[in-house]
């Protein structure tokens, strides 16, 4: 649900990493934090375990930028990947604009991949969206491990309609920015459409 | 897709912020600030310098949706309001209309009483102000006011923002 505010001129949408646990989507968020100026972006909010795994979720406000006056803003947002974390997924999908769905590359966790989109589709659904409809980018992350599943089997099992697929190495950054870019253009076209 | 979008005007934005204006100053508040319940920050008013209030609204949506959820799991429709205490500073949260979150944050000068009293005051006028905000993001959406700027977005407009 975008957010236009016209007294503060600014435009504000919310995007959702999902994904399976430890898939990479809170380092997805961090490389963006480190690589982008102290100027246009909030503080990075993790509420972790403490063994560092997402509780709730991760939230990054980024400034992308002035479009026609006004400024955009992005509110990035993780999900708790670990299964039992079910509604706290829900609450977090409320509002969405646009969403990563950040896979895990290897081999061992393509089960976790399909479970977790699955659980993305049916937590949309529930809450009235269609993905088939959504902005929504795919990435797969960690391609650099050596036991990696081959792309064109990953996008087999993962890709459900046209929707772009990068492929990441969230730890060194590689295909970070190129998802963001993605999923910003696209809920930024979806405004265009509805405007 | 289920939630509309919520479009801000000018004069809407300066009655709902006069409203918590004044909502502070009877409640001897520090801080007064609107929240869409997805965590977007509607207006601030008060001691807001070097207090993050991006993180404030995402968290207290956070805060707001799982107390929401913990309520409905024991079988209340919601809880009314939540408050938090601290050594100097409280925080007292409550839902507006269904669909905004008021926060106040509040020290010694004021009192938990004090704080419950006008937010209650100002409940029902905020959620006037907030109705008539989405009736004109409605007529908005219906193309019966001017056309959004958004209309006119180019590709390019959109590639400078990536600077390709």
């Amino acid at each position: 649900m975008t957010f236009i505010n016209y007294a503060a001129r600014e435009i504000n949408c919310k995007i959702v990493y999902y994904g399976p646990g430890l898939g990479g989507k809170t380092t997805n968020l961090k490389w963006i934090y480190g690589k982008s100026s102290p100027t246009s972006r909030g503080k990075l909010i993790s509420l972790a375990t403490e063994t560092d795994r997402t509780l709730f979720f991760d939230f990054l406000p980024l400034d992308l930028g002035t479009i026609r006056g006004f400024k955009t803003r992005f509110h990035l947002y993780t999900v708790p990947g670990q299964v039992f974390y079910d509604a706290s997924r829900k609450l977090i999908l409320k509002g969405v604009d646009g969403v990563v769905f950040v896979a895990d590359s290897q081999a061992a966790r393509m089960e976790a991949n399909a479970e977790s989109l699955k659980n993305l589709q049916a937590n949309l659904k529930e809450q009235g969206y269609d993905l088939a409809k959504l902005s929504y980018v795919l990435q797969l992350n960690k391609r650099d491990m050596s036991t990696a599943m081959p792309v064109e089997e990953m996008k087999r099992q993962l890709v459900i309609r046209n929707e772009p697929v990068f492929e990441a190495v969230a730890q060194n950054g590689a295909g970070v920015f190129d998802t963001l870019k993605a999923i910003a253009r696209m809920v930024l076209v979806e405004l265009k459409k509805t405007a | 897709m289920p939630t509309s979008d919520i479009i801000l005007h000018e004069e809407d934005y300066l009655a709902i912020r006069d409203l918590i204006q004044r909502l502070r100053a009877e409640a001897n508040a520090r801080v007064v600030c609107l929240v869409d319940r997805n965590g977007q920050q509607i207006a601030a008013v008060g001691e807001v310098e070097g207090l993050d209030t991006t993180a404030l609204a995402s968290l207290a949506a956070g805060n707001v949706a799982a107390t929401d959820s913990l309520a409905r799991l024991i079988g209340e429709r919601d809880f009314s309001a939540l408050y938090h205490e601290g050594e100097k500073d409280n925080l007292h949260l409550s839902v507006v209309g269904g669909k905004v979150i008021l926060l106040v944050i509040f020290g010694v000068r004021s009192s938990l009483g004090l704080v419950r009293l006008r937010v209650k005051k100002y409940t029902g006028e905020l959620a006037v102000a907030l109705e008539r905000m989405q009736a004109q993001s409605a007529k908005a959406r219906s193309g019966k006011l001017a056309a959004s700027p958004f209309a006119e977005i180019t590709d390019a407009d959109i590639d400078s923002l990536f600077g390709n």
